[in-house]
């Protein structure tokens, strides 16, 4: 009896709140006032959901503060603007993502990844055009370019980038030096790709006369973008190691490089190795260093020391810019696409790798 | 295998700041000496001056000698390795190294040193380190775990098996048992008494009665204010600085009714 009793009446704790089903009731209420709305000005659905989402918004908000006072309103407001916000800045990605695989996909076959574009003109792709067979023609070159000439640029600086962050945090002690190397580092970090690939193209002019193309050149302009970033990261990741555990290896009579060696880096190595990969993502993508330092190549090249190179940025940027068929382009950017394709397919591995790496690396604190 | 400290004459500064002034103290071998004393006082600045771990920090340096059976540790012609080799150290909070595992973190000792060791040896000091530090029947089943997967009072066990592990002449320890429990401090306090008899054991702690239990002699620092430098005040049995100190601030201190 008594507990029947209970059930109907509502709980002292919850009066003044909104019923669950309440915000329901105002979304339906926006959709359909949208509708209507959108209807009025010519039906469109972008249009449709813009105007609901800000009925739903404002009716919501207003709903909030007649039933439940204006510190609650405030709260939903701000939980609207917050999701909203979020979705706004997901939507450019995933519609990256969609036209990316939309349009590449189509290119993506077994010869595009293993024929180079030696040999493939224009009367090639006029031909497939009016025959309706396969576009022919594919990254190959580019694909082995891109990987070649960044492992070289990795090579480069990743022990230069690894020592010089050592040397900040392990022996500098904020010395005029130290402050001179954190600026720079922090002036590279910005410098614009296209001067790095500029500066590796004089330098290797002057070192061997002008108009040295090499793949390693424009490893070389890579890893003047790389540095800053490995010697950064890596520096983050060392300073966060506590120095208690430098102190109790040196109180074992340990070394200092040997501390440094195996107990400060082993402890940093998965933040450093994932800083390093995040490197590798961020220069893997360039296009400009490239073009000065590696110019451009339609065949296989698999020597990074002699001889011009493609990668895929420079692959898509000529296929975009001059089609090998300027009567049939739809050809050369299906190719493009596909490129494209394959280079954010390499940008997410390398984010994938880095989070294995991180986790496999991390120290183990289970029980 | 242990030896004796003598003190004379020590100023450890940091930087330009006098820390710690004039300190004289003799530290027997096989014995255990508290140091006692207000918080800033520079028990633990003075501690660190005992294996040469003072210095890592920037700026800090020493005055005076510290003679460790007659050997002067800051003679310039002394490698600072080769004094923390023979003077180990436990830390206020445990920091078993996290890479490591809890075989792995005993052996660090010689492991990071790259010495050679055949597996036999190894297992052998792995086992006669963690059963020195009362540790071993705890953690025999699983040497393979990582070290920081240990409770807060093992870790520091932990610790003190990999300080004993590279068989010091001394040990120091820094408040060992102020993050711990009072189980597990009482396991280390044991512990330290059977220390006693292969090594010189100092101690610094904020526990009065800890002092007390486990000390033969005790030394009190205090600091007459703030940017003042830290002073031996008296270093007695200890018997005697608890039961009548010469000193009035001694007496004050220990009873309680200090500041």
């Amino acid at each position: 009896m008594s507990s029947a009793l209970l059930k109907t009446r509502r709980s002292q704790l919850t009066k003044g709140r909104l019923p669950g089903y309440a915000i329901w009731v105002v979304l339906g209420a926006a959709v359909v006032l949208a509708a209507a709305v959108s209807a009025l000005i010519g039906f469109d659905v972008v249009v449709w959901a813009l105007i609901a989402a800000v009925f739903f918004v404002v009716g919501a908000t207003l709903v909030t503060a007649a039933a439940e006072g204006s510190r609650k309103a405030a709260d939903s407001l701000m939980t609207y603007l917050v999701y909203g916000s979020f979705v706004i800045a997901l939507l450019p990605l995933l519609s990256v993502i969609w036209t990316v695989l939309e349009r590449g996909l189509p290119g993506l076959s077994y010869d595009f990844f293993f024929t180079s574009m030696n040999g493939v003109t224009g009367a090639t792709d006029n031909a497939s055009a009016e025959n309706g067979t396969p576009v022919l023609g594919g990254a190959y070159h580019a694909i082995v370019g891109t990987l070649q000439i960044t492992l070289w640029a990795s090579l480069v600086s990743v022990p230069i980038g690894l020592l010089a962050a050592v040397y900040l945090v392990e022996y500098g002690r904020g010395g005029a030096l130290d402050r001179a190397i954190t600026f720079f580092v922090d002036v590279m970090t910005g410098i614009p790709s296209i001067v790095a690939g500029l500066f590796a193209a004089a330098l290797f002019a002057l070192l061997f006369g002008p108009g040295t193309r090499t793949g390693f050149v424009a490893s070389v302009a890579l890893s003047v973008l790389m540095i800053p970033v490995v010697v950064r990261s890596t520096e983050e990741m060392l300073k966060i190691v506590p120095n208690e555990l430098r102190e109790a290896s040196y109180a074992l009579g340990v070394r200092k490089w040997r501390t440094i060696v195996k107990v400060v880096v082993p402890t940093a190595i998965s933040g450093i190795a994932s800083g390093v990969t995040l490197a590798i993502a961020r220069v893997v993508g360039e296009t400009a260093p490239i073009l000065v330092t590696a110019g451009f190549a339609s065949s296989i090249n698999l020597n990074v020391f002699g001889g011009w190179m493609s990668t895929l940025p420079t692959f898509i940027y000529y296929q975009i810019l001059t089609p090998t068929s300027p009567t049939n382009i739809d050809a050369s950017t299906q190719r493009a696409w596909a490129a494209a394709l394959i280079l954010i397919i390499m940008v997410m591995l390398l984010n994938v790798v880095a989070r294995l790496v991180a986790k496999i690396f991390a120290p183990r604190t289970s029980r | 295998m242990s030896k004796r400290i003598d003190v004379k004459d020590l100023n450890v500064y940091y930087s330009k700041f006098l820390a710690v002034e004039d300190v004289n103290i003799s530290i027997e071998a096989r014995s255990v000496t508290a140091f006692i004393g207000p918080s800033g006082c520079g028990k633990s600045t003075f501690l660190r001056t005992l294996n040469r771990m003072h210095e890592v920090i920037p700026g800090a340096r020493v005055e005076g000698e510290v003679l460790l059976d007659g050997d002067d540790l800051y003679d310039p012609a002394v490698d600072p390795v080769t004094v923390r080799g023979q003077v180990g150290m436990v830390f206020q909070r445990p920091n078993p190294f996290p890479t490591m595992s809890i075989r792995d973190n005993v052996l660090a000792g010689v492991k990071l040193n790259n010495k050679r060791i055949s597996r036999s040896d190894a297992d052998a000091l792995v086992e006669k380190s963690l059963r020195g530090a009362n540790l071993w029947n705890e953690v025999k089943d699983r040497l393979g775990r990582p070290g920081s997967g240990l409770s807060g009072g093992q870790q520091q066990r932990l610790c003190i098996a990999r300080a004993i592990a590279v068989s010091p002449q001394v040990i120091l320890m820094d408040e060992p048992c102020s993050a711990l429990d009072p189980i597990s401090t009482l396991a280390i306090e044991d512990l330290i008494n059977e220390l006693k008899a292969d090594y010189t054991v100092v101690i610094v702690t904020h526990n009065m009665q800890q002092a007390a239990r486990v000390s033969d002699k005790t030394a009190f620092f205090n600091i007459a204010g703030t940017g003042k430098p830290g002073k031996l005040i008296e270093y007695a049995d200890t018997t005697t600085i608890f039961n009548k100190p010469v000193q009035k601030s001694t007496e004050d201190y220990v009873s309680g009714r200090f500041g």
